[in-house]
């Protein structure tokens, strides 16, 4: 990849159950968000790489809320940087897969609907 | 045959939970109906009302005298001939009541001098516009809405659920089959009614104004269930949706409530003004209508005299950092940390996505002829005709939502219902949720999905032609093909690959039926500029209507229409 690029360490669980971290290399072009680099890598790279997002880019559906460097962000806020950024799923809610944790209020869940 | 992991009855489901789909569940469980309201994100925040920065138009005539006829005549207009006349009164007569009700649950319209404050936007013949400082009218209605569907114990939520197919039963609609977006499980729903009210299709388009989930499931879903859709091929575009530079934390629509209150100055790649070329006279102020901007725009970029990312600069160079500061606050600093400042630098904008005209065909109870079939909001067409009114959008959920669960509740309590739900009628839908298809590695789906929108703008834009329609549904077919009939991957949680399959299903479909109804309509009408036909003619003033036969849409031209009476 020529040019500047992004690094995003993403922590993921494979289809094992185990916990692992992935590197995936963006191209980085200033202004962008790191919700542009993850949609990026979907495209470019792996469709299966699970993360929340609804409204792309207005921050109004609060969906995206992530870890970048251990600091809570919503991914369509932070901007991507040419360096190595470090993504996890939030750490106080239930994994679902990747970067997506069950973040909806325990009412309006269908585990809890029966 | 493959069983649910989870049935659930209810006597309403209401799919999708935006603006429409919130009224319809609050309207019916207040009359009594046990409501099923699901979203495929989370409850009240996706869809395109939270993404409403602007303005919402009602005759209620606190900033001048008004009266719903004028809102109706300005509806028509602006709907080039094609609007059906009973849904868009309903709109203008019941829209006040609907603005009132959200006032009085606390919205927060911006007020002035005591009263609540309207401004004028294009099309309208007054200031008739209300909304919520600043860039804030989606978001808090929204809000409000969660808050009082909260209280209302009526209706149960339930978020992270992809509607999948609706389930039918001697031509009714008995309920759904659903995805549990977080197991990747299938669930069917038991409903003695089912409400559609899932926005619109600006998903198909690479730039959009709305949620990614906005990619015309529910005309799909209705279509599928044997109801009719209209006015497909109207896709408005708004035309000036931010295009540079990279802005974050902002809707890209964000521009149309800095021109009502600063009006700002539309000027092309040489810094000219130019929209007067095109028959509309701005002089610095918010006249030109969406149609005609998109065609101004579109043409000066095409003539080589576009703005450096294709489009045109908007300016308030004019304006002090004081007025800006006075007309929307905080927003001031957002652009800013963009690096935007507005009193040095224009802005560049270009037509986007933003709204779709056509959707399910209803009656003024917002009923499909389907029965157990209903739709509200956005995804109902034909009120707004070839192209929208500003402000028409989130009235028009409100309205026809309410509407939509006033019927949904009365036919319930007349038992002018759905029979019951049967598992036998739901195999097939069931079968797809369970199926494993090939490895997501074999299918980029998310890839494909890219392809679609990026074909979809280049050819079943704002301007068409028979060449770039016929090449985008070779595309699409194309496509299809590389979907094939199974989803991606196995069931999981949140397997996007996999979830993008089943809308791509939907996408397609839709992409398809735009294409078709743009592609029989020799005209150029509103939001459909067919560039080798380039008039306005009186023998294509009807609609247009698409059936599924065998699995595939059929198109059919509806009957002249005749003039309609002016309000008087």
């Amino acid at each position: 990849m020529t040019g500047a690029v992004a690094s995003l360490a993403i922590a993921r669980r494979d289809a094992a159950g185990q916990d692992i971290t992935e590197t995936f290399e963006v191209p980085f072009e200033p202004g962008q968000s790191v919700l542009d680099g993850l949609r990026w890598i979907r495209v470019h790279r792996d469709p299966t790489l699970a993360f929340r997002y609804a409204c792309l880019n207005a921050n109004a559906c609060k969906e995206c809320m992530i870890l970048v460097d251990d600091k809570v962000v919503y991914a369509c806020l932070a901007r991507l940087e040419a360096r190595e950024m470090r993504l996890a799923p939030l750490a106080n809610k239930p994994l679902l897969r990747d970067l997506v944790t069950e973040i909806a209020p325990p009412s309006e869940r269908l585990s809890r609907a029966g | 045959m493959t069983r649910p992991a989870l049935h659930l009855e209810t006597d309403i489901l209401v799919i999708g939970s935006g603006g429409a789909g919130m009224y319809a569940g609050l309207e019916a469980a207040g009359r009594g109906a046990k409501v099923l309201l699901a979203d495929r994100s989370l409850i009240g925040r996706g869809g395109a009302t939270v993404m409403a920065m602007m303005t919402v138009a009602a005759a209620i005539g606190e900033e001048t005298p008004d009266h719903w006829k004028h809102h109706y005549k300005d509806t028509l207009s602006a709907g080039r001939g094609l609007c059906n006349a009973v849904l868009a009164r309903l709109l203008c007569e019941e829209g006040p009541q609907v603005i009132r009700q959200m006032d009085e649950w606390g919205i927060g319209w911006a007020r002035r001098d005591g009263h609540i404050a309207q401004v004028h936007a294009p099309g309208h013949d007054r200031a008739r516009c209300v909304y919520v400082d600043f860039l804030n009218t989606g978001p808090a209605l929204s809000k409000t809405l969660r808050t009082v569907v909260h209280k209302q114990s009526g209706v149960r939520r339930i978020g992270d659920l992809l509607i999948v197919d609706l389930v039918r039963s001697k031509g009714a609609v008995t309920g759904a089959v659903a995805l549990d977006m977080t197991t990747g499980d299938p669930v069917t729903i038991a409903a003695r009614a089912t409400i559609v009210a899932t926005g619109g299709l600006t998903r198909i388009y690479r730039r959009n104004s709305a949620s990614a989930n906005m990619g015309g499931d529910g005309y799909a879903l209705a279509l599928r269930a044997g109801a009719r859709l209209i006015d497909m091929e109207f896709v408005q575009f708004f035309p000036i949706g931010h295009l540079a530079p990279r802005m974050i934390g902002l809707d890209p629509i964000m521009w149309d409530p800095f021109r009502y209150k600063l009006g700002g100055r539309l000027l092309n790649g040489d810094m000219e003004e130019f929209t007067e070329n095109y028959g509309t006279v701005e002089d610095g102020s918010y006249v030109i209508t969406r149609d005609n901007a998109t065609y101004a725009i579109t043409k000066e970029v095409e003539a080589g005299r576009g703005s450096p990312h294709g489009g045109a600069y908007l300016s308030f160079m004019h304006n002090s950092e004081a007025e800006l500061k006075s007309a929307f606050g905080p927003v001031v600093d957002k652009l800013k940390a963009s690096g935007i400042d507005l009193t040095r630098m224009p802005v560049e904008v270009a037509p986007i996505a933003h709204y779709h005209m056509g959707g399910i065909a209803v009656d003024e109870r917002m009923e499909t002829g389907v029965l157990g079939l209903l739709a509200a909001g956005e995804a109902v067409g034909g009120a707004n005709g070839a192209n929208r009114l500003s402000g028409n959008a989130i009235t028009e959920a409100l309205v026809f939502g309410r509407r939509a669960g006033r019927s949904a509740a009365e036919n319930l309590e007349r038992g002018r219902v759905a029979p019951d739900f049967k598992l036998s009628d739901a195999a097939e839908a069931l079968d797809l949720v369970s199926a494993s298809g090939v490895e997501s590695a074999e299918c980029n789906t998310a890839a494909i999905l890219a392809d679609l929108q990026a074909l979809m703008s280049k050819d079943v834009g704002p301007f068409r032609t028979q060449h770039s329609l016929e090449r985008a549904l070779s595309g699409i077919a194309r496509l299809e093909q590389c979907l094939g009939a199974l989803p991606v991957g196995s069931p999981a949680a949140f397997d996007l690959a996999r979830l993008d399959w089943f809308d791509l299903r939907n996408m397609s479909l839709v992409a398809r039926v735009v294409t078709e109804c743009a592609l029989e309509r020799a005209e150029s009408r509103g939001a459909h500029q067919r560039e080798d036909f380039p008039g306005l003619l009186e023998t294509w003033r009807c609609n247009q209507f698409v059936t599924m036969a065998h699995g595939r849409p059929v198109v059919s031209r509806g009957p002249r229409l005749a003039d309609l009476e002016a309000a008087e």
